[in-house]
């Protein structure tokens, strides 16, 4: 005869085999399988965090969302990643090269990202790119200007989506001499290292391949963010040169125009600022009328009117209040490069794609961005090239905004070195193999 | 000849700023002997201070020379509220310790300030270029300045001035010098040294953010701003001798001097001139040009 205890502990057992077998029970698959995590790394803090790292953060964040409610213009307008939400997990690039490779590792690791999407500073590129080979983790470059990156390297998990550092200094030098046909002698105001001493090398190398009597009088190589250019432009003033370059972006940028202005040194100098566009929202009528200026490729105020190119910038301008500077398109055309390689995996099969399935997709892959066109078909299809951009700046005093005037594109395959061949090189050798019509 | 007359007028220009930037960390020192890392706070928080009050001037149409004035009033105020609050706050209770301690603990602080400028200002640049070019420039011979560099050498002249003056001309500094020279017979004198602390604090407080508020309108106020003036700050008053005000003069000489001839003649040698000038001084002078060696009481 069964007693009430009896029941009771019958009762009692049945929850407990039933609570064993909840708590056995794996997760529900469809929670894991709808986001497809990807870690974002950009400058949020130090003096470059306003100017290009926020920015930055900004496009990922509006292109994500953008991706995540289908809601990017056509033919990009199918929900998520091979149908996955994309999950954006933020991390800080200003901390310095060794705490990157620590974070890298954490994405990785303990945070359990498929992908790793960012780095506006070499130094970080070139720390975290072997570690993402040795991990094999899918890494894109969003920024990060050095050619070394697959110059000097052979990574099989790293692809940067838009281009290095080189066409900036060979369209500049291109579209200087088609203005000045007649320069005879140019300087370099940049920063003491890797980006500063490669953009003043491609940009004097290329003047000097398109016009060999051209003569370097003054190299100057400063302190980043050292902010106190007094001497520099003594220097400028007493050499006279006929145009002065300088890469200088950010605060640095700012400092220079606001103090090299105050004394005339744009009178008698043709400035030549390859990375000063992002600046003039800023500086507004205090960036003097005149200067050849650009934004490390076809970006902003250069990014072309396509239905793509017009959603990034209104979209971008009505969310955050201003233009977007080149970083934000990088990292938007990083992401979107993922989508489109993502949902080209996810179409051929089923399941979780690994890396390198992803990564295969990437290769020469060629698609339509925001306002320009990327084509991964460099070292290997790893690296990205895109036409250059580049004009005249303007203050417009009627409308109280800057703009740019005279502005030419240029061909990609006009201003990046051909495959398989270094930029330094290339230029030496007379651009070899240029195609600029 | 015009080259010399280059070196010569950028190296007192850049010196007369750096002189602004390091007294009040070498006058901090010689009486209270605190190495102040949050000396570059202070230069940050001026700098702040004073672009956010010129641009709400400008914006608002005021007068344009009445901007120069705003650069003292954020000197003044940032220097006598953070000078307080950083002295009773926290200085008055490591007196005495070793000095490896005062420094991490200024050092803390320095990492503390640099979270709350970018709690207050976000991480924008705040430019206020509008003072820079209103004093117009001078043609001296080859050579075009900016009238407001000038005036930088005028304030340092100013401040370098007063401050001898005060030190040796009034009772005030006098008691300064005695502390200086020997604390604790100044205390059995019936100094009140604990006062003397205080008020030379908030003097090389506001000193700091005079730097900093004197700089604002030559640069484009950024994160970052504090850290890279401690090393320069830190240079000079090593060169010329920890606590010697006189020696911060000659520091910033010699380094203004040195920077402008290797950015003039050889470029390449810009960027470590300052640091080896720094390493061959405290090789022959290891307490610097002007410092003394001290006696250690048993």
């Amino acid at each position: 005869m069964r007693t009430a205890t009896s029941t009771v502990g019958l009762l009692a057992m049945a929850i407990g085999v039933a609570a064993l077998f909840l708590i056995g029970l794996p997760a529900p698959v469809a929670s894991q399988a709808e986001k497809y995590r990807v870690g974002v790394v950009t400058l949020l803090a130090g003096p470059f965090a306003a100017s290009i790292g926020v920015p930055a953060k900004n496009g990922a964040e509006m292109v994500a969302e953008a991706i995540n409610n289908g809601t990017l213009p056509a033919p990009y307008a199918t929900k998520g990643v091979g149908g996955r939400s994309l999950d954006l997990v933020l991390v800080d690039e200003s901390t310095g090269t060794a705490k990157q490779v620590t974070e890298f590792r954490g994405l990785a690791e303990r945070r359990e990202v498929e992908a790793v999407v960012g780095y506006l500073v070499a130094g970080s590129c070139l720390a975290v790119a072997p570690v993402a080979d040795e991990l094999k983790m899918l890494t894109l470059l969003s920024t990060c200007s050095t050619p070394r990156i697959f110059e000097e390297n052979d990574f099989k998990y790293v692809y940067r989506t838009s281009a290095h550092l080189t066409p900036d200094g060979v369209t500049a030098a291109r579209y200087l001499l088609k203005r000045m046909p007649s320069v005879k002698t140019i300087a370099g105001l940049n920063w003491n290292m890797a980006y500063g001493q490669d953009a003043w090398r491609d940009f004097k190398l290329s003047v000097q391949a398109l016009k060999p009597d051209v003569e370097a009088v003054n190299e100057q190589f400063t302190t980043f963010g050292g902010g106190q250019y007094g001497s520099e432009i003594s220097a400028l003033l007493a050499r006279r040169p006929t145009v002065l370059h300088t890469a200088f972006a950010g605060g640095d940028f700012e400092a220079f125009v606001v103090q090299m202005t105050a004394r005339g040194l744009h009178q008698n100098v043709q400035m030549v600022m390859t990375a000063g566009a992002g600046s003039m929202y800023r500086l507004l009528d205090k960036l003097p009328d005149g200067v050849i200026i650009e934004d490390r490729g076809p970006y902003s105020v250069f990014a072309r009117p396509t239905p793509l190119g017009t959603w990034f910038r209104t979209t971008y301008e009505q969310r955050y209040g201003i233009t977007p500077p080149y970083t934000a398109y990088h990292m938007g055309q990083a992401l979107l490069a993922l989508k489109i390689a993502g949902d080209k995996v996810a179409r051929s099969g089923g399941g979780k794609p690994a890396p390198e399935e992803v990564g295969r997709a990437l290769e020469q892959l060629k698609f339509d961005a925001f306002g320009t066109t990327v084509h991964m078909s460099r070292s290997r299809g790893h690296q990205a090239v895109t036409e250059s951009a580049i004009g005249v700046y303007k203050f417009d005093k009627s409308k109280g905004a800057p703009t740019v005037v005279d502005v030419t594109y240029y061909p990609a395959d006009c201003v990046n070195p051909p495959d398989g061949m270094k930029g330094e090189a290339w230029i030496k050798g007379g651009f070899k193999g240029a195609r600029c019509d | 000849m015009a080259t010399l007359a280059f070196i010569v007028a950028d190296g007192v220009i850049y010196a007369s700023w750096l002189f602004i930037v390091a007294v009040g960390m070498t006058l901090v020192y010689g009486v209270m002997r605190i190495l102040n890392v949050a000396h570059g706070s202070l230069y940050a928080l001026g700098a702040y201070t004073a672009a956010t009050m010129v641009g709400v001037w400008f914006q608002r149409g005021y007068a344009p020379l009445g901007s120069f004035a705003l650069l003292l009033v954020a000197a003044l105020l940032v220097g006598v509220v953070m000078g307080l609050i950083l002295e009773l706050g926290l200085l008055q209770f490591l007196h005495g310790r070793d000095e490896v301690v005062v420094v991490l603990a200024t050092y803390a602080t320095f990492l503390i300030l640099e979270d709350v400028i970018q709690l207050i200002w976000g991480v924008e640049a705040r430019p206020a270029p509008q003072p820079y070019s209103l004093l117009g420039t001078t043609s001296v011979g080859p050579l075009l300045l900016n009238n407001y560099d000038l005036a930088l050498i005028a304030l340092a002249l100013l401040v370098g001035g007063v401050g001898w003056w005060a030190l040796t001309r009034t009772i005030a500094g006098k008691l300064l010098l005695a502390v200086i020279f020997d604390r604790e017979m100044a205390e059995a004198c019936g100094i009140n040294v604990r006062r003397v602390f205080l008020v030379t604090f908030l003097i090389g407080s506001v000193l700091g953010a005079l730097g900093g508020a004197s700089t604002a309108p030559m640069i484009s106020v950024s994160r970052g701003l504090g850290v890279d003036v401690i090393v320069l700050a830190f240079a000079v008053v090593v060169i010329g001798g920890l606590g010697s005000i006189p020696g911060a003069l000659l520091g910033a000489a010699v380094i203004g001097l040195s920077r402008a001839a290797a950015v003039h003649l050889l470029p390449q040698a810009e960027v470590f001139a300052i640091y080896l000038i720094m390493t061959l001084v405290l090789i022959v002078r290891p307490y610097g040009l002007l410092g003394h060696e001290r006696l250690r009481k048993v």
